[in-house]
């Protein structure tokens, strides 16, 4: 790991109780969804927090971040309160959709988090024409487009990436390659291999593979690709190789991979890697990560309190907001 | 009071939304250098310049998230598909994405968009391009659908269409253009969920929308040669649904016929005459009649393909072998 920006101590906690908050409510999700107290679909981001983190980390509050259904790493690094979050993952009234959209569909409008997409590729035209509104109001936010290594191979994917090359939109396309979609090694869905990102030098985006277990990494490509953007020269994609620990989501069982290759990775873990890091450059003292790892636990704990005693929407929301 | 045709009315339609609001753009195939498909955006680049009328690939899932998308950050776009056949290609868009995120979200997101697209067949343009899907998008919650038959209704649910904060799926029919009509100068909007009663009468009622009002008003047109009065709706918007005037009509004159373009099985047809017959069952004289497209992809040869599409004669007998009259 390196430290080509300047990263100051406040900054580097503060990455630091991010990626904890992120794993830490996986966690206690998981074990919420064994309660049943979770149902559905849970698809936790467990090992990927430095990408969400890293990459989120580097915007303003004038951008955007949209994402598919692997979202609360996202949300939660956009600055959503885990409450919320959790909230809604039990399906109560005081979730950030009251109860409507589930772990799928995490948002936050006033954050500018426009979800939590859970058709595969389709928040990547979304995303695209975020970029083109923001364009002809003349405002200087970029998008920040999260998807999967199994949504390149769709066609609002290519749709995507041809559009807002063709009109110079304010868009971060950034690939979250974890070599799978559910149990689909990439190797066996994509003709070109896993680098993925060469796609984008067809469509004359500049791109960058970056190693999406190390924080730095993804932060430093991050504020470089947005200097490009932001200078109004179109977009940049970003692939960030990384892993899921977990299963594709809870239903998983698990068959399709060998457990060397988790551990392989476990190896290499964001957080216990930044941690080292940040010990090692003296930015960060043990006695700080005693700190924040309890203040971290007491959070998820209030979070899942809040969510476990929030009452159930009341029958007449059925019929909220279906139109505006 | 002008008389101008349905492409006008919508042309108009179109410019008085994008002279007014600058959140206002358009995106589409063809609609600027080529002056529109359907030449309803004839002159419009020149007008408002490449940036609000925005020549898009053919990409329709593409450019109808993009839509989406600009308008969840304050955009008021306007999108035109060049016909109903190829929304399939962004279905995924406007089902799935316009039509849910204001629900998902709770009220967070706001969807303003106005897809416009041409449906309908007649023109000989065989099974992939001739398809009336307005029907199946009427289904879904969160989506708004349009189908005005005059030039008086194209102008004035436009209107109202482009002041809606909602995702709204405008079916202009192909065959409907030339059609000509009187239009107000001055100002005046049509209201969505407010069927038009087009002809008055005691005997049986036909109800239609787009282009079948007008085959359902030739209907009224051959049964009053017959003596016998027919009461015509025009339904206008298909969500929401006036129900309640096609039932009010329906307890004056006991029988009720649904005619519709598109086929059959699974038309929106059904639903109103099951909606009838729920409102509406000791009322009525018998069952309602639906005359519906026949249960064929459309064929291109001019005879065979007129036989598939409901015309008056066809309407004529389907009541008088369900009615007597
Ligand atoms: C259009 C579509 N097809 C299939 C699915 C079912 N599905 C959900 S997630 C998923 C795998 C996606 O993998 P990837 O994009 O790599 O994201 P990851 O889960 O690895 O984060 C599939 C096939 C879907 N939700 N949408
Ligand atoms: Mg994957």
């Amino acid at each position: 790991m390196k430290a080509a920006v300047n990263i100051d101590k406040a900054q580097v906690a503060e990455f630091y109780r991010k990626m904890l908050v992120i794993r830490r409510f996986e966690e206690a999700s998981a074990r919420l969804y064994m309660q049943s107290l979770i149902r559905g679909f849970l698809h936790l981001y467990i090992g990927e927090e430095a990408v969400a983190v890293g990459a989120i980390s580097a915007l303003g509050p004038q951008d955007y971040v949209i994402t598919h259904y692997r979202d609360h790493g996202h949300a939660l690094a956009r600055g959503m309160d885990p409450k919320a979050c959790m909230a809604e993952l039990c399906g109560r009234a005081t979730g950030s959709s009251g109860g409507k959209g589930g772990s799928m569909h995490l948002f936050n409008a006033k954050l500018h988090f426009m979800g939590g997409h859970a058709i595969v590729g389709g928040q990547m035209p979304i995303g695209v024409g975020m970029g083109l509104g923001i364009k002809l109001k003349r405002e200087n936010g970029v998008v920040m487009v999260f998807f999967g290594d199994g949504a390149v191979n769709e066609g609002e994917f290519h749709e995507s990436l041809n559009l807002a090359s063709l009109w110079k939109l304010p868009v971060v396309f950034f690939l979250e390659n974890n070599l799978y979609g559910m149990g689909t090694h990439v190797e066996r869905t994509h003709a070109a291999g896993r680098d993925i990102y060469n796609f984008a030098e067809y469509y004359k985006i500049p791109s960058v593979q970056v190693d999406g277990m190390d924080l730095m990494e993804v932060h430093e490509a991050t504020i470089e690709a947005l200097r490009h953007v932001r200078a109004g020269q179109g977009p940049v994609f970003l692939e960030a190789m990384t892993y899921r620990y977990r299963g594709h989501s809870m239903a998983d069982p698990v068959n399709y991979r060998d457990n060397s290759e988790v551990e392989e990775w476990r190896i290499n873990d964001p957080i216990n890697r930044f941690k080292m890091f940040a010990m090692g450059e003296g930015l960060i003292t043990p006695s700080e990560v005693e700190r924040i790892e309890s203040e971290v636990a007491e959070l998820i704990a209030d979070a899942v309190e809040f969510a476990r005693e929030s009452p159930f929407p009341k029958a007449e929301a059925i019929y909220d907001n279906i139109y505006a | 009071m002008a008389e101008i045709i349905v492409r006008e009315a919508i042309a108009q339609g179109l410019r008085e939304a994008l002279e007014r609001d600058e959140r206002v753009f358009m995106m589409g195939e063809d609609i600027g250098a080529y002056d529109g498909a359907y030449a309803v955006t004839r002159g419009f680049l020149k007008e408002f310049g490449p940036e609000r009328i925005r020549d898009t690939p053919i990409s329709e899932a593409g450019f109808v998230g993009a839509a989406v998308g600009a308008a969840l950050v304050g955009m008021r776009p306007i999108v035109e598909i060049m016909t109903i056949n190829f929304s399939l290609l962004a279905m995924d868009q406007i089902v799935n994405h316009a039509a849910k995120l204001r629900y998902m979200s709770d009220g967070q997101l706001t969807v303003p968009v106005t897809i416009r697209t041409v449906t309908g067949g007649g023109a000989q343009l065989a099974a992939t391009h001739s398809q009336s899907f307005e029907g199946w998008y009427a289904s879904v919650p969160g989506l708004k659908v349009v189908a005005p038959s005059t030039p008086y209704d194209a102008l004035g649910l436009l209107r109202t269409a482009l002041k809606d904060d909602n995702p709204i799926l405008f079916a202009e029919h192909a065959l409907l253009y030339g059609v000509r009509g009187e239009v107000p100068d001055e100002h005046y909007e049509v209201p969505f969920g407010k069927a038009a009663v087009r002809r008055e009468g005691a005997d049986v009622t036909i109800i239609g929308y787009s282009r079948m009002s007008h085959v359902a008003e030739q209907a009224a047109d051959k049964l009053a040669e017959r003596g016998r009065q027919a009461e015509v709706i025009d339904l206008r918007t298909l969500r929401p649904l006036d129900i309640d005037t096609v039932v009010e009509s329906v307890k004056k004159t006991n029988r009720a016929v649904v005619v519709e373009e598109t086929w059959r099985t699974g038309g929106f047809a059904g639903e109103i005459a099951s909606a009838v017959q729920e409102e509406a069952f000791y009322h009525l004289d018998g069952p309602v009649a639906r005359v519906g497209g026949l249960d064929v992809p459309a064929p291109y040869s001019g005879p065979l393909e007129a036989a598939t599409i409901p015309n008056a004669d066809r309407v004529v007998d389907e009541i008088a072998r369900s009615f007597g009259i």
